[in-house]
Protein backbone atom coordinates (compact mmCIF):
# COMPACT_ATOMS: atom_id res chain seq x y z
CA UNK A 1 0.00 0.00 0.00
CA UNK A 2 1.72 3.07 -1.03
CA UNK A 3 1.72 6.26 1.36
CA UNK A 4 -0.96 8.84 0.29
CA UNK A 5 0.29 12.50 0.60
CA UNK A 6 0.31 14.55 3.79
CA UNK A 7 -0.73 18.18 3.17
CA UNK A 8 2.31 19.79 4.61
CA UNK A 9 1.50 21.13 9.00
CA UNK A 10 4.90 21.29 10.26
CA UNK A 11 6.95 23.26 7.47
CA UNK A 12 3.69 26.03 7.72
CA UNK A 13 2.41 26.65 10.92
CA UNK A 14 4.26 28.20 13.49
CA UNK A 15 3.69 25.84 16.78
CA UNK A 16 2.18 28.06 19.54
CA UNK A 17 4.18 27.35 22.97
CA UNK A 18 1.78 24.65 24.33
CA UNK A 19 2.36 22.52 21.53
CA UNK A 20 6.42 23.27 21.53
CA UNK A 21 6.45 22.27 25.58
CA UNK A 22 4.42 19.20 24.93
CA UNK A 23 6.61 17.98 22.29
CA UNK A 24 9.28 18.73 24.74
CA UNK A 25 8.02 17.13 27.66
CA UNK A 26 8.11 14.22 24.74
CA UNK A 27 11.54 14.64 24.00
CA UNK A 28 13.16 15.66 27.71
CA UNK A 29 11.49 12.15 28.35
CA UNK A 30 13.46 9.89 25.79
CA UNK A 31 16.41 11.62 26.70
CA UNK A 32 16.35 10.89 30.36
CA UNK A 33 15.70 7.30 29.88
CA UNK A 34 18.72 7.70 27.16
CA UNK A 35 20.65 9.35 30.24
CA UNK A 36 19.47 6.13 32.69
CA UNK A 37 21.81 3.96 30.82
CA UNK A 38 24.57 6.71 31.81
CA UNK A 39 23.28 6.28 35.71
CA UNK A 40 23.68 2.28 35.40
CA UNK A 41 26.89 1.98 34.25
CA UNK A 42 27.90 5.00 37.28
CA UNK A 43 26.40 2.77 40.03
CA UNK A 44 27.67 -0.32 38.89
CA UNK A 45 31.14 1.56 38.69
CA UNK A 46 30.63 2.12 42.02
CA UNK A 47 30.04 -1.23 42.95
CA UNK A 48 32.65 -2.63 40.98
CA UNK A 49 35.56 -1.18 43.48
CA UNK A 50 37.80 1.60 43.28
CA UNK A 51 39.83 1.35 39.66
CA UNK A 52 36.26 1.02 38.09
CA UNK A 53 34.92 3.98 40.29
CA UNK A 54 37.67 5.81 38.99
CA UNK A 55 37.27 5.89 35.75
CA UNK A 56 33.93 6.80 35.50
CA UNK A 57 34.51 9.77 37.61
CA UNK A 58 37.30 10.81 35.24
CA UNK A 59 34.77 10.16 32.34
CA UNK A 60 32.11 12.27 34.50
CA UNK A 61 34.48 15.27 35.26
CA UNK A 62 35.35 15.90 32.19
CA UNK A 63 33.90 19.46 30.48
CA UNK A 64 32.13 17.13 28.31
CA UNK A 65 30.71 14.92 31.22
CA UNK A 66 29.69 18.02 33.16
CA UNK A 67 27.82 19.45 30.15
CA UNK A 68 25.46 15.90 30.11
CA UNK A 69 25.17 16.18 33.83
CA UNK A 70 23.90 19.05 33.97
CA UNK A 71 21.82 18.89 30.35
CA UNK A 72 20.13 15.93 32.17
CA UNK A 73 19.56 16.83 35.02
CA UNK A 74 17.49 20.19 33.14
CA UNK A 75 15.48 17.55 31.17
CA UNK A 76 15.04 16.38 34.57
CA UNK A 77 13.65 19.77 35.56
CA UNK A 78 11.17 20.10 32.67
CA UNK A 79 9.93 17.13 32.13
CA UNK A 80 8.74 17.63 36.38
CA UNK A 81 7.43 21.16 35.78
CA UNK A 82 5.42 19.98 32.68
CA UNK A 83 4.85 16.90 34.00
CA UNK A 84 2.98 18.57 37.13
CA UNK A 85 0.82 20.72 34.58
CA UNK A 86 -0.09 17.07 32.83
CA UNK A 87 -1.19 16.14 36.64
CA UNK A 88 -3.40 19.11 36.80
CA UNK A 89 -5.35 18.72 33.19
CA UNK A 90 -5.66 14.94 34.73
CA UNK A 91 -7.89 16.64 37.42
CA UNK A 92 -9.77 19.21 34.50
CA UNK A 93 -8.07 22.02 36.01
CA UNK A 94 -6.33 25.21 34.38
CA UNK A 95 -7.35 24.25 30.80
CA UNK A 96 -8.52 27.66 29.71
CA UNK A 97 -6.38 29.43 26.99
CA UNK A 98 -4.90 32.86 29.46
CA UNK A 99 -4.42 29.77 32.15
CA UNK A 100 -2.37 27.60 29.63
CA UNK A 101 -0.31 30.70 28.55
CA UNK A 102 0.41 31.92 31.92
CA UNK A 103 1.49 28.39 33.34
CA UNK A 104 3.41 27.84 30.13
CA UNK A 105 6.10 30.95 30.93
CA UNK A 106 5.85 30.07 35.13
CA UNK A 107 7.08 26.51 33.89
CA UNK A 108 10.17 27.38 31.76
CA UNK A 109 11.03 29.66 34.44
CA UNK A 110 10.29 27.11 37.60
CA UNK A 111 12.72 24.61 35.68
CA UNK A 112 15.44 26.96 34.69
CA UNK A 113 15.44 28.33 38.58
CA UNK A 114 15.41 24.65 40.27
CA UNK A 115 18.42 23.73 37.93
CA UNK A 116 20.18 26.82 39.59
CA UNK A 117 19.06 26.33 42.63
CA UNK A 118 20.94 22.59 42.40
CA UNK A 119 23.98 23.89 40.98
CA UNK A 120 24.01 26.46 44.26
CA UNK A 121 23.37 23.18 46.17
CA UNK A 122 26.06 21.80 44.89
CA UNK A 123 28.53 23.98 44.61
CA UNK A 124 27.99 25.12 48.11
CA UNK A 125 28.34 21.22 48.93
CA UNK A 126 31.21 20.35 46.63
CA UNK B 1 -26.10 -7.29 21.78
CA UNK B 2 -22.47 -7.15 21.05
CA UNK B 3 -21.19 -4.61 18.16
CA UNK B 4 -18.47 -6.45 17.60
CA UNK B 5 -17.47 -8.65 14.76
CA UNK B 6 -16.23 -12.42 14.65
CA UNK B 7 -13.37 -11.22 12.62
CA UNK B 8 -12.67 -8.07 14.52
CA UNK B 9 -11.93 -9.87 17.80
CA UNK B 10 -10.10 -12.85 15.73
CA UNK B 11 -7.97 -9.59 14.26
CA UNK B 12 -7.26 -8.08 17.81
CA UNK B 13 -8.67 -5.18 16.78
CA UNK B 14 -10.61 -2.45 19.06
CA UNK B 15 -10.22 -1.73 22.57
CA UNK B 16 -8.02 -3.90 24.71
CA UNK B 17 -8.90 -3.19 28.21
CA UNK B 18 -5.33 -2.24 29.91
CA UNK B 19 -5.75 1.64 29.30
CA UNK B 20 -7.07 2.60 32.21
CA UNK B 21 -4.34 1.01 34.26
CA UNK B 22 -1.55 1.96 32.73
CA UNK B 23 -3.10 5.53 32.48
CA UNK B 24 -3.37 4.97 36.25
CA UNK B 25 -0.23 3.52 36.73
CA UNK B 26 1.63 6.18 34.93
CA UNK B 27 0.17 9.18 36.91
CA UNK B 28 0.62 7.02 40.37
CA UNK B 29 4.48 6.33 39.71
CA UNK B 30 5.05 10.44 38.41
CA UNK B 31 3.71 11.65 41.89
CA UNK B 32 5.68 8.88 43.80
CA UNK B 33 8.63 10.19 41.56
CA UNK B 34 8.28 14.19 42.13
CA UNK B 35 9.87 13.68 45.76
CA UNK B 36 12.24 11.74 45.07
CA UNK B 37 13.48 13.66 42.17
CA UNK B 38 14.79 16.37 44.42
CA UNK B 39 16.51 13.98 46.60
CA UNK B 40 18.75 12.28 43.58
CA UNK B 41 18.84 15.69 41.71
CA UNK B 42 20.79 16.83 44.92
CA UNK B 43 22.67 13.67 44.73
CA UNK B 44 24.41 13.75 41.29
CA UNK B 45 24.76 17.24 41.14
CA UNK B 46 27.43 16.69 43.77
CA UNK B 47 28.96 13.74 42.48
CA UNK B 48 31.61 15.46 40.06
CA UNK B 49 34.88 15.27 41.68
CA UNK B 50 33.86 13.22 44.55
CA UNK B 51 35.89 9.96 45.80
CA UNK B 52 35.02 7.01 45.96
CA UNK B 53 34.89 6.25 49.88
CA UNK B 54 32.59 9.24 50.08
CA UNK B 55 30.11 7.85 47.36
CA UNK B 56 30.52 4.46 48.35
CA UNK B 57 29.46 5.58 52.36
CA UNK B 58 27.00 7.65 51.46
CA UNK B 59 24.95 4.99 49.38
CA UNK B 60 25.77 2.35 51.99
CA UNK B 61 23.82 4.13 54.31
CA UNK B 62 20.46 2.49 54.53
CA UNK B 63 18.17 5.12 53.72
CA UNK B 64 19.82 6.55 51.11
CA UNK B 65 20.21 2.92 49.45
CA UNK B 66 16.46 2.32 50.28
CA UNK B 67 15.84 5.37 48.56
CA UNK B 68 17.55 4.23 45.41
CA UNK B 69 16.14 1.31 45.25
CA UNK B 70 12.57 2.72 45.85
CA UNK B 71 13.80 5.37 42.70
CA UNK B 72 15.17 2.62 40.45
CA UNK B 73 11.98 0.83 40.77
CA UNK B 74 9.27 3.31 40.26
CA UNK B 75 11.34 5.16 37.28
CA UNK B 76 11.97 1.84 35.46
CA UNK B 77 8.63 0.89 35.71
CA UNK B 78 7.34 5.07 34.49
CA UNK B 79 10.10 5.06 31.81
CA UNK B 80 9.05 1.70 30.03
CA UNK B 81 5.28 3.23 30.73
CA UNK B 82 6.69 6.22 28.98
CA UNK B 83 8.45 4.81 25.99
CA UNK B 84 5.66 2.30 25.23
CA UNK B 85 3.64 5.64 23.96
CA UNK B 86 6.56 6.72 22.03
CA UNK B 87 7.22 3.49 20.01
CA UNK B 88 3.15 3.20 19.88
CA UNK B 89 2.82 6.81 18.41
CA UNK B 90 5.33 6.51 16.09
CA UNK B 91 5.62 2.88 14.32
CA UNK B 92 2.83 1.73 12.65
CA UNK B 93 3.88 -1.45 11.51
CA UNK B 94 2.85 -3.78 13.49
CA UNK B 95 6.23 -6.19 13.29
CA UNK B 96 8.57 -3.48 13.83
CA UNK B 97 6.38 -2.13 16.90
CA UNK B 98 6.04 -5.52 18.71
CA UNK B 99 9.95 -5.85 18.32
CA UNK B 100 10.21 -2.30 19.63
CA UNK B 101 8.09 -3.20 22.22
CA UNK B 102 9.66 -6.13 23.65
CA UNK B 103 13.18 -4.99 22.56
CA UNK B 104 12.50 -2.00 25.11
CA UNK B 105 10.88 -3.88 27.92
CA UNK B 106 13.20 -6.17 28.01
CA UNK B 107 16.68 -3.58 27.63
CA UNK B 108 14.64 -1.06 30.68
CA UNK B 109 13.95 -3.77 32.92
CA UNK B 110 17.54 -5.49 32.54
CA UNK B 111 18.50 -2.51 33.10
CA UNK B 112 16.66 -1.63 36.01
CA UNK B 113 17.40 -5.12 37.42
CA UNK B 114 21.42 -4.30 36.78
CA UNK B 115 20.86 -1.26 38.85
CA UNK B 116 18.95 -2.92 41.48
CA UNK B 117 21.67 -4.98 42.13
CA UNK B 118 24.63 -2.62 42.09
CA UNK B 119 22.76 -0.58 44.91
CA UNK B 120 22.44 -4.70 46.93
CA UNK B 121 25.93 -4.95 46.60
CA UNK B 122 27.58 -1.50 47.52
CA UNK B 123 25.46 -1.86 50.67
CA UNK B 124 25.92 -5.58 51.32
CA UNK B 125 29.73 -6.02 50.46
CA UNK B 126 32.92 -4.19 51.89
Amino acid sequence: MHERPLSPHLQIYRLPLTALLSISHRATGVVLSMGLIGWVGFLMAVAGGESHYTTAQAILSSWLGRLFLWAWIYALFFHLCHGVRHLFWDAVQGLDRDTLERHAQLELGVSVGLTVMTMIFAAANG
Amino acid sequence: MTYRSPLSKALGLGATGHGTRAWWHQRATALAIIPLIFWFAGAIACLPGLEYTQVKRWLATPWNNLLLLTFISIVTYHTILGLQIVIEDYIHNERIKTASLLGMKGIFLFLGLTAFHAALRIIFTN
